[in-house]
């Protein structure tokens, strides 16, 4: 083995520094850069005169001249350019796209009718499909092939070929006709109507048309039995469904009659229909003319009705009156109003300009109104046992869709009336709610005194009241009443409210006068409106089943809330929460508020309000974290409190702080980023602390980062990822030495020191398993660059430190077939080299560094040396074994590695070294894996650096280094 | 090899008049020259009587009675002994609408004991080997407008205990008073009955309200004659127990072929009738009966 003795040349750091600043030279701001910001210019205003010219309005860049990106975009950005144009054109586009130049008159003309604010049935569809629920059990009749419509002559015998297979298909039908089906859930019964939709589908494709209509037929004719009547909307749903569908295919399958030579346009009058077409359409009007029974005829009807447009101009119009009075011949009120929801929902869609009928339906409706009270009525609810106001809010689906069809851009004078025509029906409460779900809510919350008189009026039999509160609240929620007027409504709501007994009414309801109350009260009342939930809520429990709107109304209180002193100066706000005692619920609400404070809360806060409440919030969330928890969630948790941690601050009260950051941890322990987060700050906090003492600390602020460092010790090892550990313990060991607290920063440094055989040597790093090394070697890295400045102790030998480190990393078991170690070594070379200097590169201030104490003892420099050259031995081994192996290609990276340390820090004058060098050089270049571009860039370097004053030796090892040219 | 014969009329809706011209195309569909021993086509107009099987004894004796008459009858040849060539081969055709002598174009009806019907029938006859082929296929006929227009004369009515008949225990029965009214009792066969009907008050629930259309077809000639009534069909109006004095409007479509303008002739008659029948909830059956002139304007 060759002994060589490392020498590093003398640095004078300050000239080096000198040499190497290039030529200052005066950068004129304003002038081009190429990091400037492209300004783009809102061009909204201007993009109308720039059509289809590229390049001439360049100017339109303001004050960027030559930057050749904003150039090339021709000054607008694309994206900028884009949303300038949708911003103007997207109407037009929406409504061209869809129907052409044919359709487009027709479209514009059914947009005044019927526009997007229409709140469509499909959404209502599923709104009543999961209202009305039962679990009663349900049953189907079908009687197929009981009404013949006309009845076939008997032995008649010249019917034609056509009349006698449908009538062989009716016969084939009748075979088993009647079907009962008993005993079906709620869900099996739906099946059952989805089945019946599909075999209504696959009868109209294969052509039996009269299998089709016997299906709509019995399936509308299910709409007259009201048994099982809390599930009668539902069924509605479900059946008009399939009316829809029959509708649908009767209507396409006429249209495509008329298509030959060319599909009729959207806006098709009766002169474009054929006579097929039209005798085909006749047919069908016929046939259902003649349907025995009046619902199902109703509803058929109904469900063609878009039809009538291939036969005449006026049919719908003659047509939708002349069903509505029909519809009077429904004795049962709940079918009779269910009908009319469906021709008015029919109606709105195929002559949405109709509205007289609309309106005659209501009236129609109100003029049976007293039949609901009836004898039959009573003894149907009696039969089934259906309490009165559970009747009652069955009807509420049908006549809000009715009123919202009849309401939709409605004149105000028209809503009065209406509302006039309720006030003689007594104020009936069932009218008077769909009234108020209908009808605009500004024109709701205009008259919002007049209804609550008319509310109070109302008998309290029949409809719950706080159902009418409730929608009156949903109204008051979009639309402000007179602001004189607020508080009575308030008042005069909140009474009533709050007699409700059942706490599940009273929570539905108060939940959506919550909203009221914060939109425009302050927090004295929506203070007040907590405390009397938490009364209602209270007893037995109740909230455990209402956590659902309790939450919502958390929601809309944050909604409205955004300052949190304010919000927690609420008395009950806390007690509200505490109501949340299912875990994960609570979890849920905490972590909204949370959400709410980090996005909202702008300044830093000390508010022991504010303090207390967050503590105790994030506690909970803390709390909720157990082993079972999934990453993401701790994940989020932890962010959520990290910035809770962050808003807090005390100022220059910073022992108060320190206080905070410790009852923080107690109460985040299980929150690693938490724990984290607070170290940072317990850093910052001394960092700050050196800020205001300008560096200098007295006894008393020299304590108190004593004791942020003491903090830091011993929150450190409760974190199980080792390289937090590592990196914290550093981090602070840098924050302490800065304070002048050395032994803290020895200790620190020790205790990284001296976990780092804990390394495992494969780390997960988002859920893949990824080795350490390269983990490892920054960390070394960095941990040599701070060893630089950290002094002897006193007690232990010379670069205590420095040895430590070099033997933990020797002891390390790392990789096999890993270069790792040496490359410790090789970058350990510049540190020991910049030990042996007289003046360090860097220094903290105040803190006598190694220069200092040692004063360039020689004493100290053969130490050095010594080291140096255990370690190039180290080194120069393992390139040999390199050698040996398959290992060439990092022989040669590695030796260069060398070769650039001793060129860099190395005194080549002496010989020796210098030989080795050259020798690296040659070994790096000997297997040809040496990027030659390097090899060039590195000569010229060198040759650079020999015309230095001090250098010259180097020409002479210039010369000995020779360019491998690639072969 | 397969050949089909079909007979496609101009209108889609095969409604003809007396006098016009019964218009269309014989289509013969067939993959390979087909040989043949010549087509014909023939229109035909009957009316075909029956007699209800209750009346069949007494009015054997009136047997002649019964026999078809024939309204019209005509026969042409299409196509003589030859071959068509493989494909699609349209023949058009065309008969007028005439009749001979003072005979009357009746109405297209389907009833029960009396039936006018209208038919083109196309025969194709072929070799022994092969099996004529023969095509049937029905026209409708309408009478002519008839000139005198009635101006509509609504008839009321009113139904209490009082004022039916053929009850058994008038005193059992519950107290009701339905009004109203039908529009018009000379209807247009091709517009709508209608009119209204009011439940004033009634002392049981109803179950249903309901219009049956009901023909009454006779039979016979001077010797004597079979009268039946029966139901064509029955439509609901009201549903349950409706809401009292809310008038339920009453509205009905004449169903085609099976109603014609009201029909006299001296072997049979065709007339019909409206009634309203009240269902009450232990099924009690009230009828009120009106008679219709039905005509075509």
């Amino acid at each position: 083995m060759q002994s060589l003795q490392m020498r590093s040349r003398g640095r004078n750091y300050e000239a080096e520094l000198q040499r190497c600043r290039p030529e200052v030279a005066l950068v004129e701001f304003g002038d081009y850069h190429p990091l400037k910001p492209i300004m783009v210019t809102d061009t909204k205003t201007r993009h109308g005169a720039r059509k289809g010219s590229t390049s001439s309005s360049s100017s339109s860049s303001s004050s960027v001249p030559p930057d050749p990106l904003s150039s090339m975009l021709d000054g607008t950005d694309p994206l900028s350019m884009f949303a300038a144009a949708s911003a103007s054109e997207t109407p037009a586009i929406s409504r061209s796209a869809s129907a052409g130049d044919l359709g487009r008159k027709r479209k514009e003309k059914e947009e005044e009718a019927v526009g997007a604010d229409f709140e469509p049935w499909s959404s209502k569809r599923g709104e009543i499909l999961a209202r009305f629920t039962t679990t009663e059990k349900l049953s189907i009749n079908l009687f197929m092939g009981s009404d013949r419509g006309k009845a076939p002559s008997p032995g008649s015998s010249a019917v034609s070929e056509k009349v006698r297979t449908r009538l062989e298909e009716l016969d084939d039908l009748e075979e088993g006709s009647q079907r009962e089906l008993l005993n079906l859930s709620q869900q099996d019964y739906a099946n059952r109507i989805e089945e019946l939709n599909q075999s209504l589908k696959e009868a109209w494709a294969s052509d039996q048309k009269v299998k089709a209509l016997k299906i709509v037929i019995q399936c509308s004719k299910l709409l007259s039995d009201t048994s099982v009547i809390q599930f009668y909307p539902s069924k509605f749903v479900l059946i008009t469904d399939i009316l829809d569908t029959f509708g649908q295919l009767v209507y396409d399958r006429i249209w495509s009659m008329c298509s030959d030579p060319r599909p009729l346009p959207d806006s098709f009058t009766v002169d474009d229909v054929n006579d097929t077409a039209k005798e085909t359409c006749l047919n069908w009007f016929f046939k259902i003319a003649s349907i025995r029974e009046l619902l199902p005829r109703l509803y058929v009807e109904a469900a063609i009705l878009k039809c009538n447009r291939f036969l005449n101009k006026s049919g719908i119009q003659e047509t939708l009156p002349r069903l509505t009075a029909m519809i009077k011949g429904i004795g049962d009120p709940l079918v009779a109003a269910y009908t009319r929801a469906y021709l008015c929902r029919v109606g709105v869609e195929v002559a949405p300009h109709l509205k007289d009928s609309l309106n005659q339906n209501f009236f129609d409706l109100l003029g049976t109104f007293r039949q609901i009270g009836g004898e039959s009525v009573r003894k149907q609810l009696a039969l089934q046992r259906v309490e009165a106001p559970e009747y009652l809010t069955l009807y509420s689906p049908a006549i809000s869709w009715i009123l919202q069809c009849i309401a939709y851009r409605a004149p105000e004078p028209l809503l009065t009336e209406m509302m006039e025509r309720c006030k003689k029906l007594g104020n009936n409460a069932l009218l008077l709610n769909s009234v108020m779900r209908a009808f605009r809510p500004e024109f709701v919350a205009d008259r919002a005194t007049d209804f609550i008189g008319m509310i109070k009026d109302c008998d309290e039999a029949g409809f719950p009241k706080h159902l009418l509160f409730g929608s009156l609240g949903r109204s008051l929620a979009c639309a402000d009443p007179p602001e004189s007027e607020r508080l009575t409504i308030l008042n005069e709501a909140w009474k009533v409210i709050t007699k409700v007994r059942s706490p599940r009414d009273y929570v539905n309801c108060a939940e959506i006068w919550v909203e009221f109350t914060c939109r425009h009260f302050t927090k004295r009342e929506v203070n007040t409106i907590l405390a009397d939930i938490i009364k209602h809520m209270t007893p037995d429990r109740a909230f455990e089943d209402a956590y659902s709107q309790l939450q919502s109304v958390i929601r809309k209180i944050l909604t409205y809330f955004h300052d949190f002193s304010v919000l927690f100066s609420m008395e009950r706000f806390l007690p509200f929460l505490d109501m949340f005692q299912k875990d994960s619920v609570r979890v849920e609400v905490c972590r909204s508020i949370m959400e709410i404070f980090i996005k909202h809360q702008l300044d830093l806060t000390r508010d022991p309000v504010i303090l207390n409440a967050m503590l105790h919030i994030c506690k909970t969330m803390h709390d909720s974290v157990n082993a079972l928890t999934l990453e993401d969630e701790r994940r989020s948790l932890a962010l959520l409190i990290i910035g809770f941690i962050r808003m807090v601050s005390f100022g220059r009260d910073f022992e108060q702080q320190l206080s905070f950051c410790v009852e923080a941890r107690a109460t985040f322990c299980n929150l690693e980023p938490v724990l984290v987060q607070l170290i940072h700050t317990v850093n910052q906090l001394a960092m700050e602390t050196r800020r205001v003492m300008r560096g200098s600390h007295s006894r008393k602020t020299a304590a108190f980062v004593r004791a942020c460092a003491a903090y830091s010790f011993i929150t450190i090892p409760s974190l199980s990822s080792i390289f937090s550990r590592l990196s914290l313990y550093l981090l602070s060991g840098q924050v302490a030495l800065a304070n002048q607290c050395l032994s803290q920063a020895d200790a620190f440094l020790k205790a990284a020191v001296s976990i780092l055989p804990e390394v495992p040597r494969s780390i997960s790093v988002e859920g893949k398993l990824r080795s350490s090394e390269s983990f490892l070697l920054d960390f070394t890295n960095n941990f040599l660059a701070m060893l630089l400045v950290v002094p002897d102790h006193p007690e232990h030998g010379v670069l205590y430190l420095v040895r430590g480190l070099l033997n933990m990393v020797q002891d390390y078991t790392w990789e096999d077939n890993s270069d790792a170690k040496v490359r410790v070594y090789v970058s350990a070379l510049p540190l020991l080299a910049a030990m042996g200097q007289e003046t360090y590169v860097y220094s903290v201030p105040k803190v006598d560094s190694n220069e200092t104490l040692y004063g360039g003892d020689p004493k100290f420099l053969s130490e050095i040396n010594k080291l140096c050259e255990t370690l190039i031995g180290q080194i120069l081994d393992h390139l040999k074994v390199l050698g040996r192996d398959e290992g060439t290609r990092r022989q040669g990276a590695l030796a260069f590695s060398l070769f650039g340390v001793l060129l860099a820090h190395g005194d080549l004058r002496n010989n020796k070294l210098s030989q080795l060098a050259v020798n690296l050089w040659n070994l790096s270049h000997k297997h040809g894996h040496c990027e030659p571009r390097v090899s060039v860039r590195t000569l010229e370097f060198v040759k650079h650096q020999a015309q230095q004053p001090d250098m010259s030796h180097l020409s002479d090892t210039v010369q000995r280094l020779t360019l491998q040219s690639r072969t | 090899m397969s050949v089909t014969l079909d007979i496609r009329l101009k209108r889609a809706n095969k409604v003809y008049r007396e006098g016009e011209a019964v218009a269309g195309v014989i289509v013969l569909a067939c993959k390979e020259p087909l040989q043949h021993h010549g087509i014909s086509l023939s229109m035909e107009g009957v009316v075909n009587l029956q007699l209800s099987s209750k009346s069949v004894g007494v009015f054997e004796a009136f047997y002649n009675s019964v026999k078809p008459i024939q309204l019209i009858s005509s026969n042409i040849e299409v196509a003589k002994a030859g071959k068509i060539p493989g494909g699609k081969t349209e023949i058009p055709f065309e008969f007028p609408l005439h009749t001979k002598g003072n005979k009357v174009l009746y109405e297209t009806y389907h009833g029960v004991f009396v039936n006018i019907q209208y038919s083109l029938r196309c025969d194709m006859r072929r070799s022994l080997l092969a099996k004529d082929l023969s095509r049937n296929c029905e026209f409708i006929v309408h009478c002519q407008p008839q000139k005198a227009k009635v101006a509509p004369t609504p008839v009321n009515f009113t139904i209490t205990p009082d004022t039916l008949e053929n009850t058994r225990e008038r005193s059992l029965l519950p107290k009701f008073l339905i009004r109203g009214h039908l529009d018009a009792t000379h209807c247009v066969i091709s517009q709508p009955l209608t009119g209204e009907v009011v439940l004033e008050n009634s002392d049981v629930p109803i179950k249903s309200i309901e219009l049956q259309l009901v023909r009454v077809e006779t039979c016979g000639c001077a010797e004597g004659y079979a009268r039946d009534a029966t139901e064509i069909q029955n439509i609901q109006i009201a549903e349950g127990d409706v809401c009292h004095g809310l008038s339920i409007p009453i509205y009905m479509v004449f169903p085609r072929l099976f109603t014609c303008p009201t029909l006299e002739t001296t072997n049979f008659k065709v007339e019909f009738e409206v009634n309203v029948v009240i269902v009450l909830h232990d099924d009690h059956l009230i009828t009120e009966n009106f008679p219709l002139k039905l005509c075509r304007v």
